[in-house]
């Protein structure tokens, strides 16, 4: 798999980070607020979303993440480029 | 056990080569009050702390390990295809001589990085107080660091850490007061 | 306005060696005032978020960089 680094790539990448960032700020908030309703309900929302959005990303560019938390094609492809620092 | 995942937490743009800001930027690297050192000194400190508050050290200190991971991109790309020349110009001639090109853990002054720069003190409060300097000085590092560059891009990747420093400080002040607690008595909802 | 920063007149000698800054100036980000994050805070949106670094307007601090900043404030 060749990825191209284009618009589409950057754009989907970036919600990713949006939808990944909401969860880490909503993970350190929970740590010390573990009685928070809303804040239970709305990080399943977005955990929810994430895995959509991971699949989309993953189905065109590759697996995310390493040690079988992310299925893989053929060939693997994990070590291929581009790294974060890369794009 | 860690598990990577192959992205930026926050895009990083740089606009131009500038091996002199990836010197400065080297302070975050593996300076004192760096992202190598919060990593390292949060997730040292949970194996003796409440339990309450292991969750929040995991947490903060495995952000910091891709916050680590933003600045290495940094330095990266301000020195990638720069010249023996040109990094000799921006003062990285004796970095150069050591590593050539490539990332080492180490201040803007060159200055290894040394587990003196953390503690563990092993009391939760001298801990957690510890931590929230730890980010304030952080904060005020990106501070100087926003001040020394005019790329509009790499401001903007360094004004995104400065607010996680403030975020993350606010996380630590509150972890203090779940521990100022007495048991069975809730101080918040 | 940025209310997010304090300002003080340092003492200036007439044998100091740079032209004297009158008002210098320092940050209080919003974590200093807030004691403990009280619940259902309004929200930035995703994309906000992220480009704001924090999910709350609340904790949200911005920062000017000095050269462009008014260190002569009131």
């Amino acid at each position: 798999m060749t990825i191209i680094l284009n618009e589409e790539y950057y754009q989907l990448l970036h919600e990713l980070q949006a939808v990944d960032f909401v969860l880490v700020e909503l993970n350190l908030y929970l740590d010390t607020h573990p009685a928070d309703v809303n804040a239970i309900q709305q990080y399943n929302q977005y955990a929810k979303l994430r895995q959509q959005i991971a699949h989309r990303y993953e189905t065109k560019y590759g697996p995310l993440k390493n040690f079988g938390q992310s299925l893989t094609g053929t060939p693997w492809s994990w070590n291929e480029a581009p790294w974060p620092w890369q794009v | 056990m860690w598990v990577y995942e192959k992205k930026l937490q926050y895009p990083v743009r740089v606009s131009k080569c500038d091996p002199l800001m990836a010197k400065f930027l080297m302070e975050q690297y593996g300076g004192a009050d760096g992202e190598l050192a919060a990593a390292l000194r949060y997730l040292n400190q949970r194996y003796t702390i409440p339990d309450k508050v292991v969750g929040l050290l995991t947490d903060i200190g495995t952000e910091e390990f891709g916050h680590l991971e933003m600045i290495a991109t940094m330095i990266y790309k301000l020195t990638k295809d720069a010249t023996p020349e040109q990094l000799k110009k921006a003062g990285l001639g004796a970095h150069y001589v050591a590593h050539d090109s490539a990332l080492f853990y180490e201040n803007a002054n060159g200055v290894p990085w040394t587990a003196s720069y953390i503690q563990a003190k092993g009391d939760p409060i001298a801990d957690l107080y510890e931590d929230i300097a730890a980010e304030e000085k952080a904060r005020a590092t990106y501070q100087w660091l926003i001040d020394l560059t005019d790329d509009v891009d790499l401001q903007d990747s360094l004004k995104f850490l400065r607010e996680r420093e403030i975020v993350h400080s606010m996380r630590f002040r509150e972890a203090v007061e779940i521990l100022k607690e007495k048991r069975d008595e809730k101080i918040f909802f | 306005m940025n209310d997010q920063v304090r300002f003080y007149k340092p003492f200036i000698s007439p044998l100091d060696p740079c032209p004297p800054i009158l008002v210098k100036s320092y940050s209080t980000p919003p974590q200093l005032f807030i004691a403990f994050q009280p619940p259902n805070l309004p929200q930035f949106s995703p994309f906000e978020a992220l480009k704001y670094g924090t999910l709350w307007p609340a904790l949200y601090s911005p920062y000017d960089p000095k050269n462009a900043r008014q260190e002569e404030g009131n």
